[in-house]
């Protein structure tokens, strides 16, 4: 089948997609935007999160037939130009970047928290991101990160 | 030459500062290029069959409907193994593929290439394998007592490790408190994120490239020439980013069968897992049971300690060889013990290969010495971390090993110092969240205990045992666009340890330039070693420091044409005379010129342990680390609710803070 799907504001076609085909395969198969992960591939990791019409989901569990005509939102499109985001920056900076596997779809889970809770409490931020796992860090620097990113969001 | 401590400063990121992951950016934004990422012009993909039995005979393989599938490149078995089909990182008992038997659940019997994952998934559907069930052999402790069948040559024992230290009988009737306790801990897996996947891509003149996440590209390199039957120099390896790797990459996974078909197919293949078959593509950490008798005087100083380590290695050896030498030179823990009588045994069975993963032997018995160290306390009616402070291994102390400990010992500091941490308030009219059971809403606080809970704990630095552990770093120092640069190649893996900022930061320190360039880890430069056995700041980050130092010799040298003889120090992209009478920029002194070196390095040697005594100097340097637990438990229910984990360790000199506490 052919797919149309607005991809980080631009307008995407995608031809010969199988209809068993995820979100997830597409944009990094199809589409050339690998940076949504393919950890667990059934939604237990969070590494492969992006915004499908501004709400976060699991793109491994999204069927590649329901973008058709939506927008989605992958880490790819957060940056503006060389100027990293907010929370991007604040990953690298506060040492919660290790591997890296996880840190795509942490990156856009703390994009979403800190858009509907500026200044989310311990507790909002562990609930937040209990979707996203971890092997590197132990937790603690990805929650220094959040909670760096929020002072900056906030300034 | 020297340089004075003020002239490093001018080079900022240097050794002991936290600058940022040179890959972090790329990291951050999804644009670093992980095996399971990369893309090549007319790639197709590879998928493998695996055995669903534990143990089976193989009575014939029909490959002919997977062939007849539109889309299908190749089919291959074991025949299609073009050098030897047995490969392994200690003994070469793994099949690539599987011939007349299977001895593990997921063992891979054949490979397909297609031209989508989704093909190449229905043409292993289509392979027909005529499996006879045999009874597995599940019980590694039947499998030292001699149960059978033999699963490989020369019978089900990979390896015992007798340690025999002082006089264990003779030392029984001095204690006068025994306590005893059996401990089993389960396999446990690395579950690292990114599944194993890479890419091999035929050169056209019979050598392959491949990209791939690994913990240490020649020895992968070393068994794929040997499988695939092509000289070294036609196996070209390149790490591409790695997700994680925690031991689960020290064996081969994936990368014979990517280059058998691509070499098959001429085209690139790329073989990504998905998690359930990455748990069937990597080894495990072993399972272990273990018998402990500890025997101490009224005051708690240990008098002997017997101990029977079982670990069952699974299907295949792996490195079972070195865990179990491990679990048997640390069984006692990092305490003094005059009489010692441990034997450790590793077995085949046909359950899930084990081998490497954090802590490689050392963690299974931390848990049974450390569980006895309780009982110990609690028999001599002593405070646990008292009993462990007065039996704590201090420098030159010996291992039941007879090895003296080298270096810092820091084990009674770091309990006390833990022990002096302030403990968490007392729960308070808590919230049920924060009780046992939590949400469930299983109790109001009635029936709930706090428990507090210490253990120490010690591993090895470095591979052991006589190996001759070295790592291989080229320094190239040149002017470009003007300014100093230093080019860093090495083949140690970044694996997410930050291996490649330590890099740079070593050589700005070194050569005090400030541009440092970390290439790409690849099979062109000589062997870095594992990235495990936390040896990697020490083996890579010193054969860098070295090759800095034998560039910086002859910078120095020819700067002495130019500036007179006198002290020179090599700082802030000059060359200064150290008095401040002189000095010389590195732009004008090299021109276009580089000045390049490569360095070995090897640690100092260790030795074999004895094979009917253990005793030997097996061991290279160790690292220590004390956690205390703070438990909350309902004891009508067994719900436990863990309050804080604190912590206090030996991390050295910490080159880069940032990434040590990252490792913590």
């Amino acid at each position: 089948m052919r797919l149309n799907v607005t991809v980080n504001s631009e307008h995407r076609t995608a031809d010969d997609v199988w209809a068993g085909e995820s979100l997830l395969y597409v944009l990094r198969e199809r589409l050339g935007l690998p940076g949504s992960k393919n950890a667990c591939e059934q939604g237990e990791c969070g590494s492969c999160t992006v915004y499908l019409d501004g709400t976060p989901v699991c793109a491994c569990l999204v069927a590649a037939g329901q973008a058709e005509g939506r927008e989605v939102r992958t880490v790819e499109g957060l940056a503006d130009g060389d100027a990293l985001d907010p929370v991007q920056e604040a990953f690298v900076a506060a040492g919660a970047v290790q591997c890296g596997f996880c840190t795509p779809g942490l990156i856009v889970a703390t994009h979403d928290l800190l858009h509907r809770v500026p200044d989310p409490s311990d507790e909002e931020i562990r609930e937040s991101l209990a979707g996203n796992l971890c092997r590197c860090t132990g937790y603690e620097k990805i929650l220094d990160a959040v909670r760096q990113a929020a002072a900056q969001v906030r300034a | 030459m020297t340089g004075s401590a003020t002239d490093r400063l001018a080079t900022s990121d240097g050794v002991g500062t936290s600058p940022r992951r040179p890959d972090g950016a790329l990291k951050a934004r999804g644009e670093f290029a992980y095996s399971s990422d990369l893309w090549h012009e007319d790639m197709i993909w590879g998928a493998t069959l695996r055995s669903p039995h534990p143990h089976a005979r193989i009575r014939r393989v029909d490959i002919t409907e997977a062939l007849k599938l539109p889309g299908v490149y190749a089919v291959l078995t074991h025949a299609d193994v073009p050098g030897t089909n047995l490969y392994g990182l200690e003994h070469a008992d793994q099949p690539v593929l599987a011939v007349d038997v299977v001895r593990y659940q997921g063992e891979p019997v054949a490979l397909v290439a297609a031209d989508h994952p989704e093909t190449a998934r229905r043409a292993l559907a289509r392979i027909t394998v005529d499996y006879t069930e045999l009874p597995p052999l599940t019980d590694a402790h039947a499998a030292v007592a001699g149960a059978g069948p033999d699963l490989h040559p020369g019978g089900n024992v990979v390896r015992h490790v007798p340690i025999r230290h002082g006089d264990v009988e003779a030392a029984r009737a001095r204690a006068d408190v025994v306590v005893t306790g059996d401990y089993e801990v389960g396999m446990q897996d690395q579950a690292f994120l990114g599944p194993e996947s890479g890419l091999a891509v035929p050169d056209g003149e019979g050598g392959v490239d491949l990209y791939i996440a690994t913990q240490w590209l020649h020895v992968d390199r070393d068994q794929l020439a040997l499988s695939l039957d092509l000289p070294p120099e036609k196996v070209r390896l390149t790490t591409s980013g790695v997700g994680g790797a925690f031991g689960g990459r020290e064996d081969l996974s994936m990368q014979i069968h990517a280059c058998m078909l691509a070499l098959h197919t001429g085209r690139p293949v790329r073989v990504v897992y998905n998690r359930e078959e990455s748990f069937f593509g990597h080894v495990h950490r072993h399972p272990a049971r273990m018998q402990y008798t500890h025997g101490a005087t009224r005051e708690g100083k240990l008098v002997f300690i017997h101990a029977r380590i079982v670990l069952d290695g699974g299907a295949y050896a792996s490195s079972s060889g070195a865990v179990v030498a491990n679990a048997a030179c640390f069984a006692v823990g990092p305490y003094v013990c005059p009489n010692a009588r441990i034997d450790s045994y590793v077995v085949y069975t046909d359950n899930p290969p084990c081998g490497a993963m954090r802590g490689f032997g050392a963690v299974q018995t931390c848990f049974a010495y450390e569980s006895q160290m309780d009982r110990l306390a609690e028999a001599c009616g002593l405070d646990p971390v008292e009993l462990r402070v007065r039996n704590a291994m201090v420098e030159g102390s010996r291992l039941p090993t007879g090895q003296a400990v080298e270096g810092p010992t820091p084990v009674a500091e770091l309990l006390e110092r833990l022990q002096a941490m302030a403990l968490p308030d007392e729960r308070v009219g808590a919230d049920v969240i924060e009780l046992p059971g939590g949400a469930g809403n299983t109790t109001h606080g009635e029936g709930v205990r706090r428990g507090v809970g210490y253990a120490v704990g010690f591993k090895n630095i470095g591979f052991s045992e006589g190996f001759d552990d070295y790592s291989t770093a080229r320094v190239r120092l040149s002017i470009v666009a003007g300014e100093p640069q230093a080019e860093v190649h090495t083949a140690g893996a970044e694996v997410g340890q930050g291996l490649v900022t330590l890099q740079g930061q070593i050589a700005r320190t070194e050569l005090g330039v400030q541009r440092v360039v970390v290439v790409p880890a690849d099979t062109a430069v000589g062997s870095a070693g594992s990235s495990s056995a936390s040896r990697q700041t020490w083996m890579t980050g010193g054969a860098v420091m070295y090759a800095c130092r034998a560039v910086r010799d002859r910078v120095v040298a020819r700067a002495t044409l130019r500036l007179g003889p006198g002290e020179l120090a090599l700082a802030g992209g000059e060359v200064r005379r150290t008095d401040g009478s002189g000095a010389i920029g590195l732009a004008e002194l090299l021109g276009d010129e580089a000045v390049e070196e490569t360095f070995e390095h090897h640690h100092r040697p260790t030795s074999p342990l004895d094979a009917v005594t253990g005793q030997g100097d097996a061991h290279l340097a160790y690292a220590y680390s004390a956690h205390r637990a703070v438990v909350d438990v309902d004891r009508e229910l067994g719900l436990v609710r863990l309050v804080e984990i604190a912590t206090v360790q030996d991390v050295g000199r910490a080159l880069n803070p940032q990434a040590v506490e990252g490792q913590i």
